[in-house]
């Protein structure tokens, strides 16, 4: 009895230590959606409290002030547009890549690999000068394109590998069944093999939109107008009537709306990432 | 239905010149060990193994270079590879959608194998929520769904308990009965393949050593690799000298029928075999001399028996002996080739329930010389068979 830890004890201390973590993760966020909740002059005269003291309180206002805003509306739209299309482009041709990376052994295929894991690693910002060049020449710049093509030259190795791995789990006989079966490899793959790595697909999507969502580099340095400026270069050109007293309560409730896309977007693919869905495919 | 000859290689030749001709509606087996070429040879059938030389001949059409899907042919795996993402239902009707049959028709057929399968309240169910035997029963409903001209199985049951096993042996046997489809059914167990083949191919390391009806592979065994691999418990290898009708066994002598004496001898001429033989002995073929009533043909020797296993129907007794070493080394190299251990060298003896003999005895052992074979240890061939 003395030699164990009861039990409750070993719970609350459990439970404690997912509190401190969540403290010191959610901490910012909290604090953010707190300044946007606090009137504009408050914040300048300085309001030190977490809760708006009596008065500081500024209500919805900040967010409607910003969705009013035409610029803030347009960034999120284009941030959206060009998420959206760089992970549908991204994970479809990463899903045929990976697939026959891994199922089919060809020349070069190592090669492939290495070469996309190295433009993963490539630092963004020794990119951006060459391409403002280029895009400039070519008349991409500032335009949806110009963001999705570097967009994907960082997301597609990503996915090719996430995808890759999860094509390498599913079961040989999974396909060689479809096969006797009667289907074309064209067919075994739409109707068994990419059914069953869903997940993996998933898993792909919700990392790339991320990429593509929270970029800054391109996105500041691609664009100049609203044609195809994203939301966190936008927000770093949010700057009010007067430049040098920059709205903060403005910005954090502008931080938190575009923050909503991307939890929309995980709760949505969380749910078909479910592990294990290849459980009663084979006898394991 | 076919006709083959094929070599396959990667440099080391998996499936090495077999022919086997399966007749139309006949029920066929490959056995062997693990890594004797027999998946191999059924995936090249179905078509997902190339095929380096040789023809692979479907009703009378050459298939060699046909995809999976032209050969009508329905295959269920050793891990049966049921589609988890879809029903049971979707499952079986998998073969009919891709041929885009009309959903009337896949209806029917769906509702007529999963009848036949006792599968009809599993039907939208996943298959990741059913039983090993539901699964296997699963994977046999998506073979049978579709008229293909031939069923292939690959160790259907070597993933179930051996219960169940026993069971869905007895169910494809009676689904092939009813259905009369060529079937060609692969598995390592013996058991298996002489319950359930009209006739079993009986391979090794890719060469095909016997085809034959299971009742001739149990009497007739060409060879001693045969010989070991077919009947349970396997059949007892004997160091022997031959001379005439007499043969000297390490347990004393023993007189060959007068018939057996002369087809050794005429054997031993013909090819050639020179210093002493083995003798291959089923458990069966002795017994316990104090149990029998009535004389009998054979002979009889005494023996120190070493351990006894009693189950009731019958007794298993153990008698050591010593070999002298080439013929070890013979048997250790056989039990190799059957994926066994080379254990100690000894003879097991199946007596009768009634039989008194317990460990540390010296038993009187009748032995029915009728039924003994004698090998000859270079080329393994049984001289005693025509």
């Amino acid at each position: 009895m003395a030699a164990t830890t009861p039990n409750w004890l070993r719970r609350s201390g459990t439970a404690l230590g997912c509190v401190l973590i969540l403290a010191w993760c959610l901490l910012p966020v909290v604090w953010i959606i707190s300044l946007s909740f606090k009137s504009q002059i408050a914040i300048t005269n300085g309001s030190p409290g977490f809760f708006p003291a009596s008065g500081d309180f500024a209500g919805w206002a900040n967010y409607r002030d910003v969705w009013d805003n035409d610029q803030f509306r347009r960034a999120i739209f284009n941030s959206i547009g060009i998420s959206l299309i760089a992970t549908l482009l991204s994970v479809a041709i990463a899903t045929l890549a990976a697939y026959a990376i891994a199922r089919l052994e060809f020349r070069g295929k190592k090669l492939v690999l290495s070469m996309a894991l190295a433009f993963a690693m490539f630092p963004v910002v020794s990119l951006v000068g060459p391409l403002f060049d280029m895009w400039r020449t070519i008349g991409l710049y500032d335009s949806w394109p110009g963001l999705i093509i570097p967009y994907m030259s960082f997301t597609l190795p990503l996915a090719i590998w996430t995808l890759s791995a999860f094509f390498r789990e599913i079961p040989w006989e999974m396909e060689q069944a479809a096969q006797v079966d009667g289907a074309t490899s064209w067919q075994a793959f739409r109707r068994v093999i990419v059914p069953l790595a869903a997940p993996g697909v998933f898993t792909a999507a919700i990392l790339t939109f991320f990429f593509a969502w929270n970029d800054f580099v391109f996105g500041i340095s691609l664009t100049s107008t609203e044609n195809a400026r994203p939301i966190p270069a936008s927000l770093s050109f949010f700057v009010g009537s007067d430049p040098f007293n920059r709205p903060a309560s403005l910005l954090a409730a502008g931080a938190v709306i575009s923050t909503i896309p991307i939890i929309v977007i995980v709760l949505l693919f969380q749910r078909k990432i479910v592990a294990g869905l290849t459980s009663g495919a084979v006898k394991g | 239905m076919k006709n083959i000859v094929k070599k396959y290689g990667d440099g080391f030749p998996a499936v090495n010149d077999v022919s086997i001709d399966v007749a139309d509606g006949e029920f066929v087996i490959l056995v062997g060990p693990s890594g004797c070429g027999k998946s191999t040879l059924l995936r090249m059938i179905v078509g997902l193994e190339d095929i380096t030389s040789g023809d692979m001949v479907i009703g009378g059409k050459r298939v060699n270079d046909l995809a999976p899907r032209d050969r009508n042919l329905a295959m269920v795996f050793q891990n049966y590879a049921l589609y988890p993402h879809l029903t049971v239902y979707e499952n079986i009707a998998f073969p009919l959608r891709l041929a885009k049959v009309d959903d009337a028709t896949v209806d029917a057929k769906v509702r007529e194998a999963s009848k036949t399968l006792e599968l009809d309240e599993h039907l939208d169910r996943k298959p990741g929520n059913l039983s090993g035997g539901q699964r296997q029963r699963v994977a046999m409903g998506r073979a049978i769904v579709r008229d293909a001209d031939a069923f292939l199985f690959d160790e259907p049951l070597s993933n179930l308990d051996a219960k169940l096993r026993g069971q869905m042996r007895t169910e494809i046997a009676r689904l092939q009965k009813r259905l009369g489809i060529t079937t060609v059914y692969v598995t390592h167990d013996q058991t298996e393949a002489m319950t359930l083949g009209d006739r079993v191919a009986v391979l090794k390391r890719g060469v095909l050593q016997q085809l034959a009806t299971p009742r001739e592979l149990y009497e007739k065994p060409v060879n001693l690799f045969v010989a070991g691999f077919i009947g349970s418990p396997p059949m007892n290898f004997l160091p022997a000298t031959v001379e005439g009708p007499t043969v000297t066994l390490p347990f004393g002598t023993v007189q060959l029928p007068e018939e057996r004496a002369r087809m050794v001898a005429d054997a031993v001429e013909r090819l050639g075999v020179s210093g002493p033989l083995i003798a291959g002995i089923r458990p069966e073929h002795f017994e316990d001399a104090s149990v029998l009533d009535t004389e009998r043909g054979g002979s009889t020797f005494r023996a120190q028996v070493d351990v006894v296993e009693w189950l009731g129907n019958q007794a298993y007794a153990y008698l050591p002996f010593e070999a002298p070493d080439e013929v070890t080394e013979q048997l250790a190299q056989l039990e190799r080739d059957l994926d066994g251990e080379s254990l100690r060298t000894q003879v097991v003896v199946s007596l009768d329930a009634s039989s008194g003999v317990t460990a540390g005895d010296e038993a009187e052992i009748w032995i029915d010389t009728s039924s003994m074979h004698l090998f000859d240890p270079a080329s393994g061939a049984n001289l005693t068979v025509g």
